[in-house]
């Protein structure tokens, strides 16, 4: 086994029932692992575009690769370049913020990270917060000590740099 | 137009002309149809039957085999047979029956468990090159033509067809389209030049090349290609067990099959190879041994229509992405022009290495030794007749000891090993090839898992001769549980049932029992000669073991003697 990676694939697939479902369950027949993955439409409202995050080597990569490219619904896939993608997730995070002493290190620290408060109550905080993983990462890992109530992601999604693309032409 | 018509008539247009299947209360439509369509419809007694009589079919013909079972149950009983088309790459199209999208009675809709309800797409899905379900009457020719192109070309492979009952009576304006365009599909078959011409230099330098043959061989009906060019460049070829028969077993380059039961001389030399060129196989754990002991010295080349093989099991030098036919034909005729054929000092060594081991096979016992057996059957029955197998001793004794001589007359199950394959396959193939005379070498453990279908053979008027090596034992278990597990047999033991001459009366069929190797070629040629379906129960020891063997998990080198 080489050493392991975080990597990113980009499909265009079909987009009609079931695509979702064969793409996953090749994951899991062929033993992969779905880090995150995003699935939305794109032009022609009939194809969609897939960002799948895999942990793997090398080998298994390139497997999944060909595994992707060999289901019939999916029409191209990539594996994008980490030096020239730019990636963003958005997350939405409820923070406990009952103790009132808390509240403006909270937005304090929202601020730094570009988060947005979205919503107050007595008793939690509301943000939301966009950029790559490892910032999202950060992010959570502060909020930890004051209490998360509530968390949730979209997984990445990511285009490459200039005018290299993953499309139907 | 019916949707039930749509689909018949879009069956004709790709020539359909036999299904095997069992009706059900979601079919009716459809066989409602068939009934005046001049399609024959071949009525088994387990839907397993049906996809393995579809795949039978398949293999003989390399057309696609055609399977049709109800909504429920019908479906899922198919699973098994298009699970072993997968492994195998056999061109199987199943169509199903399925409750309705749509209905007054909403209790009877997908998705409501209804009476005979399965998702059948989902089960499926890991086990098929595709699958769909129809959501319009309009769209079944389209559908049809999609699953015949997929299942057939590229690395050949299983479809299923979902058709709900309520699309089957659905009446529409149909039209039927001239071509197929599936936008992401687009099997590459021609070779890249850049890695033919590396393959080039790797076979040209090479003082040792051995040709490694799979089932791709076969399914590309590579054969003649592959001969040539294994004689051009005085190449011993080894084959698979799918790639049983790709080369004629008695020709003097052919050193048999590589694997767990592979010949002695075929796991030896593929060992000593500098270049292993391999084409149209997967490397499966069964043919290679344990990987890190594979071939370690040879630069490989890899020939395969599934880029997904290729990395897959092994590192290979140079990867080939192409039919098996065409990049066998485009590097023959480069080499015609650069290689003089030669008889090197390889090719003489190997041919003192065929020599010593096939003296050895020679004298492989007395009695109702299996090996006999199957030496004795190849001698008895035509050069073309087609020999299926079950699954364990029987088809090791088989791929051992039955030689095959053409392609497409040697069916086993490789890939998933499944019992109660060779009895259904046979009836496919010998559909496939009246003319030929099609056995099923078994063990009793195996036939007895698809027996009930001897009802088929019979009523259809399909007749094929079954071999049943019969030791009472779950053999090839009993044989590990013999060599690893100190001779703790467990549930092995299937005792003197049933009495398989009875068994085959009870249906209408023959059924002989011998007791002696004269008994047996007596009993064999009077098959041939019948043209009825036949059981020749033939008892043999419980504590035959088929060898030479490599256990699992060990180098080819570690082979087992008897």
């Amino acid at each position: 086994m080489g050493e392991e990676g975080t990597h990113i694939i980009a499909a265009i697939v079909e987009h009609k029932p079931g695509v979702l479902y064969r793409v996953s369950n090749m994951f899991r027949r062929r033993n992969f692992n779905i880090e995150s993955i995003s699935v939305g439409p794109v032009e022609p409202r009939d194809l969609a575009r897939m960002t799948i995050m895999v942990k793997g080597d090398e080998k298994t990569i390139e497997q999944v690769i060909k595994h992707m490219a060999k289901l019939i619904d999916v029409i191209k896939v990539s594996r994008l370049d980490p030096a020239n993608t730019v990636t963003r997730e958005m997350a939405l995070i409820k923070v406990n913020s009952a103790n009132t002493r808390n509240r403006s290190d909270i937005i304090n620290y929202a601020n730094i990270f570009r988060a947005r408060v979205i919503d107050v109550s007595l008793e939690s905080l509301m943000m939301e917060i966009t950029g790559d993983h490892e910032k999202i990462n950060a992010f959570i890992d502060l909020m930890k000590p004051f209490g998360v109530k509530e968390l949730a992601r979209t997984g990445i999604t990511a285009l490459s740099r200039g005018m290299k693309s993953v499309r139907i032409e | 137009m019916t949707g039930a018509e749509a689909l018949v008539e879009a069956l004709k247009r790709q020539k359909v002309d036999v299904i095997f299947g069992i009706i059900g209360g979601a079919t009716l439509s459809i066989y409602d149809v068939l009934l005046d369509s001049g399609i024959r419809h071949i009525l088994v007694r387990h839907e397993q039957c049906a996809a393995h009589a579809a795949d039978g079919y398949a293999r003989a013909l390399g057309k696609p085999g055609i399977c049709m079972a109800t909504s429920g149950p019908g479906a899922t009983n198919l699973v098994t047979g298009i699970t072993n088309a997968y492994m195998d790459s056999s061109p199987v199209i199943a169509f199903t029956g399925q409750v309705n999208r749509f209905s007054a009675n909403t209790a009877y809709m997908i998705g409501r468990d209804a009476f005979q309800e399965a998702d059948i797409i989902g089960i499926t899905t890991p086990i098929t090159k595709y699958n769909t379900q129809a959501t319009s009457a309009s769209e079944i020719p389209k559908i049809v033509k999609e699953a015949f192109h997929i299942a057939t070309s590229g690395r050949p492979g299983p479809v299923l067809v979902d058709l709900p009952k309520d699309v089957q009576v659905e009446r529409a304006e149909i039209e039927f389209p001239e071509s197929s365009g599936i936008r992401g599909y687009n099997p590459v078959t021609e070779p890249h030049p850049l890695q033919v011409k590396k393959a080039l230099d790797l076979l040209l330098n090479a003082e040792r090349p051995v040709i490694l043959a799979g089932g791709g061989i076969i399914l590309s009906n590579a054969s003649p290609e592959l001969l040539a060019l294994a004689e051009l460049l005085m190449a011993p070829v080894v084959t698979t067990l799918m790639g049983k028969g790709c080369i004629p077993e008695n020709h003097p380059l052919a050193l048999g099959c590589i694997g767990m039961h592979g010949s002695r001389v075929a796991n030896r030399v593929v060992l000593d190879a500098d270049v292993l060129f391999a084409v149209g196989t997967r490397f499966s754990d069964r043919s290679t041994g344990t990987l890190t002991t594979f071939c370690p010295e040879a630069k490989i080349i890899h020939i395969d229509i599934d880029a997904a093989e290729i990395g897959k099991n092994v590192n290979v030098d140079v990867p080939i992405v192409a039919d098996a036919k065409r990049a066998l034909r485009v590097i023959y005729e480069v080499l015609t022009s650069r290689a003089a054929k030669k008889k090197t000092k390889w090719f003489s060594r190997v041919k003192d290495v065929k020599e010593q081991y096939m003296n050895e096979v020679e004298s492989a016992g007395e009695g109702l030794k299996p090996p006999l057996l199957m030496k004795e059957l190849r001698r008895l029955i035509p050069e073309d007749s087609i020999a299926t197998t079950e699954v364990g001793q029987n088809q090791m004794w088989a791929f051992l000891y039955f030689k095959v001589y053409k392609p497409r007359t040697f069916m086993s199950s490789g890939g998933l090993g499944t019992m109660g394959f060779g009895f259904p396959a046979a009836i496919g193939a010998k559909v496939a090839c009246p003319d030929k005379f099609v056995v099923d070498i078994a063990g009793d453990g195996s036939f007895i898992m698809t027996e009930h279908d001897l009802a088929t053979s019979v009523a259809e008027d399909i007749p094929v001769t079954v071999v049943v090596l019969n030791n009472s034992t779950l053999g090839m278990v009993a044989q590990w549980q013999r060599l690893f597990f100190g001779r703790r047999y467990v549930s092995v033991d299937l005792g003197t049932l049933p009495d398989f001459v009875k068994l085959a009366e009870a249906y209408g069929a023959r059924g002989v029992r011998v007791g002696s190797v004269s008994e047996f070629r007596m009993a064999v040629k009077e098959a041939v000669k019948a043209e009825v379906t036949t059981v020749i129960d033939v008892p043999i020891s419980s504590e035959e073991n088929v060898f030479p063997m490599v256990p699992a998990g060990k180098s080819l080198k570690e082979m087992i003697e008897g």
